[in-house]
């Protein structure tokens, strides 16, 4: 996408513009997070607290998959906080844009991180090396003005129908549904969908560890083996 | 029913932990670079944490008393192919819930 400053538009319209596709799945995963949150136990404030305070829709559901297993408050903590872990990455990767912004504006912008507006707002900097400060400051904003209203209506609208849905409709399996339809993408290469296989085999072979920590255990040798089999392939790579 | 200070302990460090991991670069790192090993792994988190939690729900889903489940299976199953092939969230669950519920009503 080319940006153009001579443009009528305005950088805030755009990054709106350009989030706008993201409703098909931020609706849908913010209601069934209402859904899910109701059948955990949750009331509707906390279900709201969490999803406007958290902001981060996988680890939201992480958490409430332990606490149905009953896991103890550290390790649920602990897993959750991993899923978000990507998130460091993508603060990362932003300093270079909007790393000169006031704190204040930085502070605004960390809360409403999300992998879309990363996404979009990463494609659209390194595609257009003459945006200002300001244009890209706008183009955040917009993507998350575009999104935030959808994820809280979502997830309230989805926590009012929750418990009214039998369970002929096997809700119970939405969850598990979305977290593939979150990963699978996400196989890109050999060494992803090793670490997926490890991490797989892995939650199964310690799902009776103390504390429920199996996942957790299972995840850190799946990170330890997708790195490795990507140094593996560089090596015979090099040795070719 | 879980514990309701155990749920308002959850959403509040999940809430802060989650805000200081993405205000941690932006914010205070300032311009340095992470190290390349940790950015390396951390490429991985997302493989490495879902497929773990979407496991122990199709070998022992609870709506069926704990035993493995065709329709489940089969809708998982839909849900990651056409994930990978269209590398699309959404297909991927249109794809899943379509397959599950379609399963269900052949079988059931």
């Amino acid at each position: 996408m080319k940006f153009s400053p001579t443009s009528k538009k305005s950088a805030f319209w755009l990054g709106y513009r350009d989030n706008i596709a993201f409703w098909l799945i931020v609706a849908p995963f913010g209601l069934l997070f209402g859904v899910v949150a109701t059948e955990a136990g949750f009331s509707i404030y906390q279900t709201m607290i969490m999803t406007a305070f958290v902001v981060a829709g996988s680890s939201q559901f992480t958490a409430l998959t332990l606490l149905h297993d009953d896991a103890p408050t550290f390790i649920i903590l602990a897993t959750s906080l991993a899923v978000n872990l990507r998130m460091a990455m993508y603060s990362a990767a932003l300093v270079p844009h909007l790393g000169r912004a006031p704190l204040g504006t930085r502070a605004l912008f960390a809360y409403f991180l999300v992998d879309q507006s990363y996404a979009t707002s990463i494609n659209i900097y390194t595609n257009n090396p003459e945006m200002t400060l300001s244009q890209k400051c706008k183009y955040f904003m917009g993507s998350f003005a575009c999104l935030l209203p959808v994820w809280l209506i979502s997830t309230l609208l989805g926590a009012l129908l929750g418990t009214k849905i039998p369970p002929e409709y096997a809700l119970d399996f939405a969850m598990p549904i979305c977290f593939i339809a979150l990963s699978a993408p996400m196989m890109r290469s050999l060494p992803h969908f090793v670490a997926a296989l490890v991490s797989m085999i892995g939650t199964l072979v310690f799902i009776s560890a103390p504390y429920s920590s199996g996942l957790l255990i299972a995840a850190f040798l799946a990170m330890i083996s997708g790195v490795q089999t990507e140094n593996w392939l560089k090596r015979r790579d090099k040795n070719d | 029913m879980t514990d309701p200070l155990k749920i308002w302990i959850i959403i509040f460090f999940l809430g802060v932990g989650t805000y200081l991991i993405r205000f941690s670069f932006l914010g205070l790192v300032g311009n340095r670079q992470l190290p390349k090993w940790l950015i390396q792994h951390l490429n991985y988190v997302g493989v490495a944490v879902m497929p773990g939690l979407i496991i122990p729900f199709l070998v022992w889903p609870d709506a069926t008393g704990g035993t493995l489940d065709a329709p489940r299976l089969l809708a998982a199953g839909a849900a990651f192919c056409v994930g990978i092939w269209k590398r699309s969230a959404l297909w991927s669950v249109v794809a899943g819930i379509s397959v599950l519920y379609f399963a269900m009503f052949i079988i059931n």
